[in-house]
C-alpha cells in the first residue's frame, strides 16, 4: 500500500484551471442561442467547481487511492457476517456483454426476453434454495429486503383485518434489523439470548403475544450457532399468528443442508452480495431478494418476473412482467431491480449447481471449526475464548475481555495489529451481548495455509502484548495513515472539499 | 471439489482431526434431523467456467440493447458514453473487492472517494451536505420523505405528478406503513401545479427536470413549501444540473435523484447509486454512510466514517435509517466521470444535448399531427402527443431499427397517445433525422389505418 508523509491530494487539488480529460463531440445540429432555449433565469450563477485534470492525472489519481485500500484479491479477509469469498473473475466478463450492460430497463419485455429469462431462472434457483415457492428480486441490499419483508407481514395482516404493533428481535441481531423495524412502522421488543447462545424460548414465550406481528431472526445466528430450538421457535411465533422472518445474512453455512422454508419461515432475504459473490465494491452494490411462502405471496412488490406458457416445452415459454397484482406493497425502488448483481449471481448458481453450493457451506463450516480449534491448539483461546463452546457453524464469536484484563490490550489494539501482517481484521464489537467481541468468519474460498497463518499470526501477537502491549496499542504502524481521530471528526464535521 | 474452494481429501482428513470430529456431517448436529434436507437441491450440477459464459453469452444475444437500435428511450435512465477510463479503474480489485471501510487505515482509497464524491454531488446540487450514496433514485425520495417525517412529524406528503411513477409508487409503499397519506399536485401545462399547503404537510416533493421534460420553477416550490413549515425535497436528473439553477440556490432543503447517467451502465435498471444531498440543518438526520476529513496520530490528513451515531449499527430502532450496503462503486464511477468531463466538459456536454434536443423537437414537431405535450423548456427529454395510436407507432418504428422513446400510457392514463422523447450525446443529428423519418412513416400509416376504420 502506498504510504508517504504527505498528505495523498485530492482530485479537487490536482485541479488547475484550463486542464480536460473531456472533448465533446461536434455540434451538428443548427446552433440557437443558449438563452432562447434556456432563459438566463433558469440556469445557475457558476458551473459546478469539478476539477479541471486531463486524463493521465485522473488515472494515476484514482490508481494511486486504490493502492491505499486493502482489498479481497490481495488478502485474508474474516470479516464475520461479511461472507467476504472470493468474486469469480468471469463473472466480470459476462456482466459486462453488452446484451446485459445496455440494456434498457424500460426496453419492451418482448426484446428483453433473455434478461427476464435470466431473472425467472435465478428466482427459480432461490427458492429451491430457500425451500419457498415465490422469489422477489426487487429489493436492493439485505436492509432492503428487511424492509420489503416487514412491510409484507403488514400487508398479510391488514389483509386479515389484524393491526398488530411489535417485532420481536433477538438481542444479537444485527442492528439493521431494528432500525428496519422502525422505518416499517412497528416497535421492536427484544429477546433474549441463552447461555448457549440460542433464543431464549422463555423468553420469547412471555413475549408472544396477538399484538406480535413477526420474529426477526437470523439462522445461523450472529453468533455463529444453529438455534437448536428452532421447531419449538416456530410453534410459539406462528401460535400467535405472527410470521417468521429470516434474515439471510448467514445462508453461506446451510445451502443444500437445510432450507429456511422448511423451518417454517415466512419470509427469507439473501445478500446476493455475500453468498452470492457480488462484488461488495467499498460498499456495494448488493442485491436483497426475498423468498416466501403461498400465503405471502400475493403481496410482493410489483412489477414481478413471471413465465407465461411454454408448459413444459421451454423454447415455447415467453417471459414477462407482471403489474396486475392488486394487493401488492407496490414498489420499493425503480425498475426491475439490480440486474446487474442478478448476472453475476446467477452465473455462479451454473458453475456449482447443487453440489458446489452444498460443498460452498460444508467447507465453509469445516473452515470455521478448523479455524477455531487452530486458535485453540496455538494457545489463542486462554485469553480470546469463545463465547460459546460448542461446534460453530461458518463463523463463531471469540471475547477479548480475558486479553484486555491480561495483557492489557483491547480487542480494538488486536484488530490494528493485525492491519500491520496484512489480514483484514475480524468484524469487531458485535454481536454485543459479548464483552469485547470478535466475530471471525473465514469463508470456503481459503485455504488451510492461510487459516494456519492466521492462527499463527494472533498468538504472535499476543505473545508480543505480553512482552509490551504498547506496541499493539499503538498499531497499525505500517499502514497508509496510523489510528485516526474519529471522535474530531465527528465533533466537528469536514464532509466536503473546501475551495 | 468446486474451483472455488481448495480443501483436498488431505486437508479434509487433517482439518477434521484437528477439530477432534469424524466427519464433515457431525459439524452440522445441531440442527434437528427433520430439518435436514435428504436429497440434492433440484438445481442440476456445476458447469465449467466456459459453459456458463456460452450460456449467459446466450442469454445476453436475446436482448435488444441500445447497440442494437437506434434508442431514444429515457424516463430515468438514460444511454450515455462512459469513458473506458471508468471500467478501468473500478475493476480494480482495490476498488471492486473491499467491504464497507470499517478500518480506515487499510481503507483510505474507498474513503477519499466518498470524501471526493460528495464535494462533487454537492457542488451539483448546491446543498453543502452529501452522503455518500444510496440505492437508486426512486428509494432516494423515499429516504428523503422519512427524513422529512422524522423532522416535521405531520401526515401528509405532497408529491408533484411530474415527479418520477416510480418514485411516487415507492413513496405511496412506506408512507402507508408510516401512516400518512400521499397527495398528488397535478401538472399544469406540463409544470406542477400546486395546491395550497396547510400544516399537516411534512415535505413537498418535486422533480427537476420533471418526468415530462420540464424545467421547474424550484424556487417557487421551496418557498411554497417553507412558507407551510414542512421540508421541500426536489429528485434531480444529475446532468442538468451542470446548467440549471441548483436546488441549493433555489432553497430547496433536499436534492436526491438517479446517479445512473454518471458514468453508470444502463444494466436493465441497476446498480446504479443514487444521491442524497441536504442543508446544515438537517445533517444529523442523513441515512447513510458518510465519509469525513481528519488527522491520524502523526497529524496526516486521513478520512473516516462519521456522524455514525445517526446509523443502524450504532443506534439500532433509533437509527436514521436502515440503510447499509449502499452503492460505493457505482458512486465512484460517477465521481471519476465527473473527474473527466470536469468544470467546463459537463457544461459543453449539457449545452451539446440541449442544442439535440432542441433540433430533435422541432424535427418531430412538424411531423403532420404530432404535436407537444407542452411547450416549457426542457433540457434533454420532452413529451409528444402521437395522432395515432402510440404502441402501433412505436413498434412500427422499432422495425425500422428506431426505438422512439417511452410510451406514457401507463403512467399517465390522460396522455394516451403520449411519448417520451429523450437525447443523449450518443443521438447524433443523422439518428434524429433517422427517428423523425421513421416516426413520420408510422404516424402516416397509423392515419391511413385509422381513416380505413373510419370508413
Amino acid at each position: 500500500m502506498i504510504r508517504e508523509a504527505d498528505d495523498e491530494l485530492t482530485i479537487f487539488e490536482r485541479s488547475r484551471a484550463g486542464r480536460r480529460a473531456f472533448v465533446a463531440p461536434s455540434l451538428d445540429v443548427p446552433e440557437r442561442p443558449l438563452d432562447e432555449l434556456l432563459a438566463p433565469a433558469l440556469r445557475r450563477a457558476e458551473p459546478p467547481r469539478l476539477p479541471e485534470v486531463a486524463e493521465p492525472e485522473i488515472v494515476r489519481h484514482f490508481t494511486r487511492i486504490s493502492k491505499r485500500n486493502f482489498d479481497l484479491d490481495t488478502g485474508f479477509y474474516p470479516l464475520g457476517s461479511c461472507t467476504m469469498k472470493h468474486n469469480p473473475k468471469l463473472h466480470e466478463r459476462i456482466a459486462a456483454l453488452p446484451g446485459h450492460a445496455h440494456l434498457h430497463p424500460l426496453q419492451d419485455p418482448a426484446r428483453a426476453q433473455g434478461a427476464l429469462e435470466l431473472m425467472w431462472r435465478l428466482q427459480q434457483a432461490l427458492g429451491e434454495l430457500a425451500g419457498l415457492p415465490h422469489v422477489s428480486l426487487h429489493p436492493s441490499a439485505g436492509a432492503h429486503g428487511e424492509l420489503a419483508g416487514v412491510l409484507l407481514t403488514r400487508a398479510f395482516h391488514e389483509d386479515r383485518g389484524e393491526h398488530r404493533s411489535k417485532v420481536l428481535i433477538p438481542d444479537t441481531a444485527h442492528g439493521t434489523n431494528p432500525a428496519t423495524v422502525t422505518m416499517g412502522g412497528y416497535h421492536v421488543v427484544a429477546v433474549g439470548t441463552d447461555t448457549q447462545g440460542n433464543v431464549d424460548l422463555d423468553d420469547l414465550r412471555a413475549k408472544a403475544s396477538d399484538d406480535v406481528a413477526c420474529l426477526m431472526l437470523t439462522n445461523p445466528s450472529t453468533v455463529g450457532l444453529f438455534e437448536t430450538g428452532i421447531e419449538e421457535i416456530e410453534r410459539i411465533v406462528h401460535g400467535v399468528g405472527a410470521t417468521l422472518y429470516y434474515d439471510g445474512a448467514n445462508l453461506n453455512a446451510i445451502m443444500g443442508i437445510s432450507r429456511p422454508g422448511d423451518m417454517g419461515f415466512d419470509i427469507v432475504h439473501f445478500n446476493l452480495h455475500k453468498t452470492f459473490t457480488q462484488p461488495h465494491g467499498g460498499g456495494g452494490p448488493g442485491a436483497g431478494p426475498i423468498a416466501v411462502s403461498e400465503r405471502i405471496e400475493p403481496y410482493l412488490p410489483r412489477p414481478q418476473v413471471v413465465r407465461r406458457g411454454g408448459g413444459s416445452d421451454e423454447a415455447d415459454a415467453v417471459y414477462d412482467l407482471d403489474y396486475d397484482r392488486p394487493k401488492s406493497i407496490g414498489r420499493l425502488r425503480g425498475f426491475q431491480g439490480n440486474y446487474g448483481v442478478f448476472v453475476r449471481s446467477y452465473a455462479y448458481i451454473r458453475s456449482l449447481g447443487a453440489p458446489g453450493l452444498r460443498e460452498v457451506s460444508e467447507i465453509a463450516v469445516l473452515n470455521a471449526n478448523y479455524l477455531l480449534a487452530k486458535l485453540r491448539q496455538e494457545g489463542v483461546l486462554e485469553y480470546l475464548p469463545a463465547a460459546y463452546d460448542r461446534l460453530c457453524m461458518h463463523e463463531f464469536v471469540l471475547s477479548g475481555a480475558p486479553m484486555k484484563r491480561e495483557l492489557k490490550i483491547r480487542t480494538l489494539d488486536l484488530a490494528k495489529r493485525l492491519l500491520d501482517f496484512g489480514v483484514h481484521p475480524p468484524t469487531v464489537y458485535f454481536p454485543l451481548i459479548v464483552d469485547e467481541a470478535l466475530l471471525i468468519e473465514p469463508t470456503e474460498t481459503e485455504t488451510k495455509e492461510t487459516l494456519d497463518r492466521f492462527a499463527e499470526r494472533v498468538a504472535a501477537i499476543l505473545r508480543e502484548a505480553r512482552e509490551d502491549p504498547e506496541i499493539a496499542r499503538g498499531a497499525p504502524h505500517t499502514t497508509p495513515v496510523r489510528r485516526l481521530d474519529e471522535a474530531g471528526a465527528a465533533r466537528r464535521p469536514v464532509l466536503r472539499q473546501r475551495f | 471439489m468446486s474451483r472455488y474452494t481448495s480443501a483436498t481429501d488431505a486437508d479434509r482428513k487433517e482439518m477434521l482431526a484437528t477439530i477432534g470430529v469424524e466427519s464433515i456431517d457431525e459439524l452440522f448436529a445441531d440442527i434437528p434431523a427433520a430439518l435436514k434436507l435428504d436429497e440434492s437441491l433440484a438445481l442440476g450440477p456445476g458447469l465449467s467456467e466456459q459453459e456458463v459464459f456460452e450460456e449467459l453469452r446466450a442469454l445476453a444475444a436475446r436482448n435488444v440493447c441500445t447497440d442494437d437500435e437506434i434508442s431514444f428511450l429515457g424516463a430515468g435512465m438514460y444511454d450515455h458514453y462512459i469513458p473506458a477510463l471508468i471500467d478501468s479503474l473500478i475493476l480494480r480489485s482495490e476498488f471492486l473487492t473491499p467491504y464497507t471501510p470499517y478500518q480506515p487505515e487499510i481503507s483510505q482509497g474507498v474513503l477519499q472517494a466518498m470524501f471526493e464524491y460528495q464535494t462533487a454531488i454537492s457542488e451539483l446540487t448546491g446543498l453543502p451536505v452529501s452522503n455518500a450514496s444510496v440505492y437508486e433514485g426512486p428509494s432516494a425520495v423515499v429516504a428523503a420523505g422519512y427524513v422529512a417525517k422524522l423532522a416535521r412529524g405531520r401526515r401528509r406528503f405532497v408529491v408533484s405528478r411530474g415527479v418520477h411513477p416510480h418514485s411516487r409508487e415507492a413513496l405511496r409503499t412506506l408512507a402507508h406503513a408510516w401512516g400518512m397519506d400521499v397527495q398528488e399536485a397535478p401538472l399544469k401545462d406540463g409544470l406542477t401545479d400546486l395546491p395550497g399547503l396547510d400544516d399537516e404537510v411534512s415535505a413537498v416533493i418535486v422533480q427537476q427536470p420533471n418526468f415530462l421534460g420540464a424545467v421547474e420553477d424550484l424556487e417557487a416550490t421551496a418557498a411554497a413549501a417553507a412558507e407551510a413549515g414542512a421540508i421541500s425535497i426536489c429528485a434531480c436528473d444529475p446532468l442538468p444540473l451542470a446548467l440549471l439553477k441548483t436546488p441549493g440556490e433555489c432553497g430547496v432543503d433536499i436534492a436526491v435523484g438517479e446517479g445512473q447517467p454518471l458514468g453508470n451502465r444502463l444494466d436493465y435498471g441497476g446498480p446504479s447509486f443514487g444521491f442524497f444531498t441536504t442543508t446544515e440543518e438537517l445533517i444529523r438526520r442523513v441515512p447513510g454512510r458518510i465519509a469525513g476529513e481528519t488527522r491520524d496520530l502523526d497529524g496526516r490528513r486521513g478520512f473516516v466514517l462519521t456522524l455514525q451515531t445517526r446509523e443502524q449499527h450504532i443506534r439500532r430502532e433509533k437509527a436514521t435509517s436502515n440503510i447499509t450496503t449502499a452503492q460505493a462503486l457505482n458512486a465512484l464511477a460517477g465521481l471519476i466521470h465527473l473527474s473527466w468531463l470536469g468544470r467546463r466538459g459537463i457544461v459543453e456536454l449539457v449545452e451539446l444535448i440541449v442544442q439535440r434536443t432542441a433540433y430533435a423537437r422541432d424535427r418531430l414537431c412538424a411531423i403532420e399531427g404530432v404535436e407537444l405535450l407542452h411547450e416549457q423548456p426542457v433540457v434533454r427529454e420532452f413529451a409528444l402527443t402521437l395522432p395515432v395510436p402510440v404502441q402501433e407507432a412505436v413498434a412500427a418504428c422499432r422495425e425500422r431499427g428506431v426505438n422512439p422513446g417511452y410510451p406514457l400510457e401507463r403512467d399517465y392514463p390522460e396522455h394516451p397517445d403520449g411519448l417520451l422523447v429523450a437525447l443523449t450525446e450518443k443521438r447524433t443529428r443523422a439518428d434524429i433525422d433517422r427517428l423523425a423519418e421513421v416516426l413520420e412513416a408510422a404516424v402516416q400509416a397509423g392515419a391511413r389505418e385509422l381513416e380505413q376504420v373510419a370508413q
